[in-house]
């Protein structure tokens, strides 16, 4: 009797269960992300994990297509996490976005950035093509995700790619962000981390804004702003690029 | 009103996605071309402007930086109702991808850190 009103409670209240559900993993990652990786892995890429997790998990259970949605007391996620709320989310993170600021950054930021775009893509496209995927949207929505987990998702929205392929593309981006922020420390020396310009560089080139902040955090507090405020135009930029010219140039070339 | 701020992230989303369209279509095809892209740059300059002739208050603005701050929580849910299983059978394409652009990546930081002056990258000492 409880289960029944429970399960009614939450299908009539979708998008509601959706941010308790929602807000329930993110308290979890934080968690597992101060206790278990003492805060070098940001508890966002630990909560985009288990969202893939339980997508799996949702996905075996109901041997639908749409993840945990296909499971009418998670269906409201599907609205949480649509293209609608996520696009108007994403906008909105611009208005942190400073202008004056952005010329600080310079001609070594925009170069990083433009490199930062580029590369990862190519990188993503190539292995994309090596795995059997032909087609330009694929390919493209692949190599997107390269560039960041967000960048993908977008991109494949507007050219319209398969569900799998974006699942892939955000795999692709979140396992990224997750090397560039456990590596950076790392790999600090070999990078030549060490002042505000070169944080800049590898803000621009490494990408993933949570990627960044968290390793640069750990390599050297000072640094962080620097690496961030490029890596904030990253997703702008990749989500300007993939679908446009990006897309272009991979159709062009298939 | 916090509604003006969420309103003119709306109007911005709105147009952002027009103009993709639009520029679809000048391009011959039926997606949507850099529409989110387009959108973040419309917000930037309504907020420039609207900062300079001070038509912005606080309250207005938290009615955008509340979704700016919900985009995390969101990409989650994203990420919950993605065909994972069906990714899955695509083998280790995404690790590979991203272990290859990270490697790329590193390579062209260190290289250009590199070409950086020693004067200023002395400055800072282990």
């Amino acid at each position: 009797m409880m289960w029944e009103i429970l399960e009614k409670a939450a299908k009539e209240n979708g998008l509601v269960t959706a941010f308790a559900v929602v807000g329930l993993v993110m308290l979890v990652s934080g968690v597992i992300s101060r206790k278990l990786t003492f805060g070098r892995v940001q508890g966002s890429a630990i909560a985009i994990l288990i969202g893939l997790a339980l997508a799996y998990v949702g996905g075996k259970m109901s041997s639908g297509s749409k993840g945990l949605t296909d499971l009418a007391l998670f269906s409201g996620v599907g609205l949480m996490g649509g293209n609608m709320l996520r696009d108007f989310a994403i906008v909105a993170t611009a208005f942190e976005v400073h202008a004056e600021e952005a010329k600080n950054a310079g001609w070594v930021g925009t170069i990083a950035l433009l490199l930062g775009t580029v590369l990862p893509f190519i990188v993503g496209v190539i292995v994309a093509w090596c795995w059997g995927y032909r087609d330009a949207v694929s390919l493209t929505t692949i190599g997107a995700g390269a560039i960041t987990y967000i960048v993908g998702p977008v991109t494949g929205g507007a050219i319209g790619a398969t569900s799998d392929v974006m699942a892939l593309s955000i795999a692709t981006g979140v396992i990224k962000a997750i090397l560039v922020m456990v590596s950076t420390p790392v790999a600090a020396k070999f990078l030549r981390l060490k002042t505000p310009r070169s944080a800049m560089v590898f803000g621009g080139l490494a990408g993933t804004v949570s990627g960044v902040s968290a390793g640069l955090a750990a390599t050297d507090r000072k640094l962080v702003p620097y690496g961030a405020l490029v890596a904030t135009f990253h997703t702008g930029l990749g989500c300007l690029l993939g679908p446009s010219l990006l897309f272009f140039i991979v159709r062009a070339l298939t | 009103m916090i509604i003006y701020g969420t309103a003119l992230l709306a109007v911005c989303h709105l147009l952002g996605i027009i103009i993709g369209d639009l520029l679809g279509r000048a391009l011959g095809m039926t997606t949507n071309v850099g529409g989110v892209g387009i959108a973040m740059l419309l917000l930037i300059f309504a907020r420039i402007y609207l900062h300079k002739s001070g038509h912005l208050c606080s309250t207005s603005e938290s009615g955008v930086h509340y979704w700016g701050a919900i985009y995390i929580p969101v990409v989650v849910a994203m990420a919950m109702q993605q065909n994972v299983v069906a990714a899955l059978k695509g083998g280790p394409v995404a690790l590979i991808a991203a272990v290859g652009s990270v490697i790329v990546c590193g390579l062209f930081v260190s290289f250009i850190n590199r070409m950086e002056p020693e004067t200023t990258a002395q400055e800072e000492p282990e």
